[in-house]
């Protein structure tokens, strides 16, 4: 017991929390034929990060935030731009622009980590759930002892805080945010205010993005963005129903995904443990091709009438 | 312009329009159209494909930035008044997979009546419900909207439209891919909201039941060509200045005549239906 709570209580729930999070705003990347933005922003967490290291010379977590919140809105501007001159789709200039830009940073990484600074290409993709180790969590007392809550990796209320400001956005704009995925035009003609509700949306994502890239890696955050909801939508035709769907795939991956990186190595009698979040993401997939040939709501059913 | 100057007929019109120009890439779509909507008509615009004339729309109702140009509504800028105004868009414009069902779009049109912290009552539940009742259909309110068919689908949109109980619906091609009986049941919808005193604004592409349907229009391409009564504006010279002398001198003469009813439907089966 003292083992799991100090070893695996702190990045189980960080690990629950994101997947929740990101699975959440996924539903409505998912609706808008946006997932892809999830997964540009959290690759350019990476040249983000890079750059605020190169700039200020520390791993402060506020300046790798503030490095990726920087690379996340440049990204965004880029996606907009290459869309209007380039007159391509909004997928096609995402694509574009998050390769083109982490492969800048795993270049700065590559010449900089000459320097011997700890910030590594891994690190960035799986995040190091493994070391959020909650020192003081020594038995059930620890949950109610003050001291010990103060021991707690700061990424877990970074994460709990970025979660609430997910949720509370979801519930207080619920009905922009529907009208404006639905029909924009129409959100527009009622003063929904589109526009704002897009850039809102985008921005958690990004927030969401890089508080979990910092605590988990950009595997789980991209898996979550994408995986959960799609699965969910085939579950169901409600968008109530496949929220809640999402919700519960989301912390399905995130515990079975945690428990079997622990143990399956274990059970196939290797001596050694798997990513977590790796593990996370694998079932997030398997999760969605269970959905995509079991799901009840497979056939898109508006296709055979329209014309 | 100050609201001292303002004509009679701009303040009681539900939508007037002078000078509204709009631009994608410095290419003028719409060029500086003027149009007063008669209140309690029902007016059509027309022109040719690409005659900007949803873009036109889009801009009176505030959807897309013009250019140049000033709103009216009642009197007052568009940006006070935009509850007077419901909007039907194209049935193509969204994706119709969407998890919904028929009774939670009609919902989307009670919007500026919920504040957030608020969940639907059973009296804004029975208004969406008599929307459905007068489109007719009611017995599809729990049913997902990607299992409608194309006439159903509009219906649904012009019942959204209803909700709002707006003195103007402007409506962008509400006939597109329905069929006879579906356009007949639509058309006497909106017949019903003239009776009421509202204003109707179409974009329509069927020239041969312009003049079954509505009582103005406006033809445009780009630029405003005509706009008026039927009767006075909706003539041969008209048309030819709209569609560029694209249009054949017998189909003219069969649209801008008072035609017998079985030509109409003769032309009704040849015309190009979007």
């Amino acid at each position: 017991m003292n083992e799991f709570m100090v070893f695996s209580l702190v990045p189980l729930a960080v690990s629950i929390i994101i997947s929740m999070t990101c699975a959440l705003l996924g539903n409505f990347l998912v609706l808008r034929r946006q997932s892809l933005i999830g997964d540009a922003i959290s690759h350019v967490a990476l040249p983000g990060i890079v750059v605020s290291f190169l700039i200020t010379g520390t791993l402060a977590s506020f300046a790798m935030m503030l490095g990726a919140g920087v690379a996340a809105l440049v990204t965004v501007a880029l996606i907009e731009l290459i869309r209007r001159l380039g007159r391509v789709e909004g997928s096609a200039a995402m694509g574009v622009v998050f390769t083109s830009l982490f492969a800048v940073g795993v270049l700065l990484l590559e010449w900089h980590g000459a320097a011997g600074v700890h910030l590594d290409v891994e690190h960035a993709l799986y995040g190091n759930l493994e070391s959020l180790i909650w020192f003081e969590g020594v038995g059930l007392g620890a949950l109610v002892d003050p001291a010990a809550l103060a021991e707690l990796p700061p990424q877990l209320g970074r994460v709990a805080w970025v979660a609430l400001a997910v949720v509370a956005f979801v519930i207080v704009m619920r009905r922009p945010l529907v009208l404006s995925t639905f029909d924009p035009d129409f959100a527009a003609s009622m003063r929904a205010r589109p526009a704002l509700v897009d850039l809102l949306l985008v921005t958690l994502v990004a927030v969401a993005a890089i508080a979990a890239f910092e605590a988990v890696g950009s595997i789980i955050v991209i898996a979550m963005f994408i995986c959960p909801a799609a699965a969910a939508r085939l579950m169901t035709n409600r968008l109530g129903a496949q929220i809640a769907w999402s919700q519960c795939f989301a912390l399905l991956a995130a515990v079975s995904g945690y428990l079997l990186a622990g143990e399956a190595p274990l059970w196939l009698g290797f001596e050694v443990s798997l990513s977590a979040a790796g593990m996370i993401a694998t079932v997030a997939g398997l999760i969605l091709l269970a959905a995509c040939l079991f799901g009840p709501c497979r056939a898109r059913t508006g296709a055979a009438h329209n014309g | 312009m100050p609201d001292s100057l303002l004509g009679k007929a701009v303040i009681a019109s539900p939508l007037a329009l002078q000078g509204v120009t709009v631009s994608y890439d410095h290419r003028p779509v719409v060029h500086s159209v003027d149009f007063v909507t008669p209140p309690g008509s029902m007016s059509a615009i027309i022109g040719p494909n690409g005659a900007g004339k949803s873009t036109l729309l889009k801009a009176a109702l505030g959807i897309t930035r013009r250019l140049s140009g000033e709103v009216r509504v009642f009197g007052r800028p568009l940006e006070q008044e935009t509850r007077h105004l419901a909007f039907v868009p194209q049935r193509s414009s969204i994706d119709w997979d969407f998890p919904a069902r028929v009774i939670d779009v009609v919902g989307m049109g009670l919007y500026r009546d919920l504040r957030w912290w608020q969940f639907g009552s059973r009296k804004l539940r029975r208004r969406a419900m008599e929307s459905l009742v007068r489109v007719g259909m009611e017995g599809f309110a729990e049913r997902q909207i990607g299992q409608l068919s194309g006439g159903q689908q509009q219906r649904v949109f012009l019942a959204r439209a209803l909700v709002q109980e707006a003195d103007l619906t402007i409506l962008d091609e509400p006939f597109a891919g329905v069929d006879a009986a579906t356009e007949a049941a639509i058309i006497q919808v909106l017949k019903s909201l003239r009776d009421e005193g509202r204003t109707l604004l179409c974009v329509h592409h069927d020239l041969a039941t312009v003049r079954e349907y509505f009582d103005h229009v406006l033809l445009m391409n780009v630029r405003r060509v005509a706009a008026g009564p039927v009767d006075e504006a909706f003539t041969e010279d008209n048309l030819q200045a709209t569609y560029g002398g694209r249009l054949s001198p017998v189909q003219l003469a069969r649209l801008v005549e008072p035609t017998p009813a079985g030509w109409q439907a003769e032309w009704q089966e040849g015309t190009e239906r979007r």
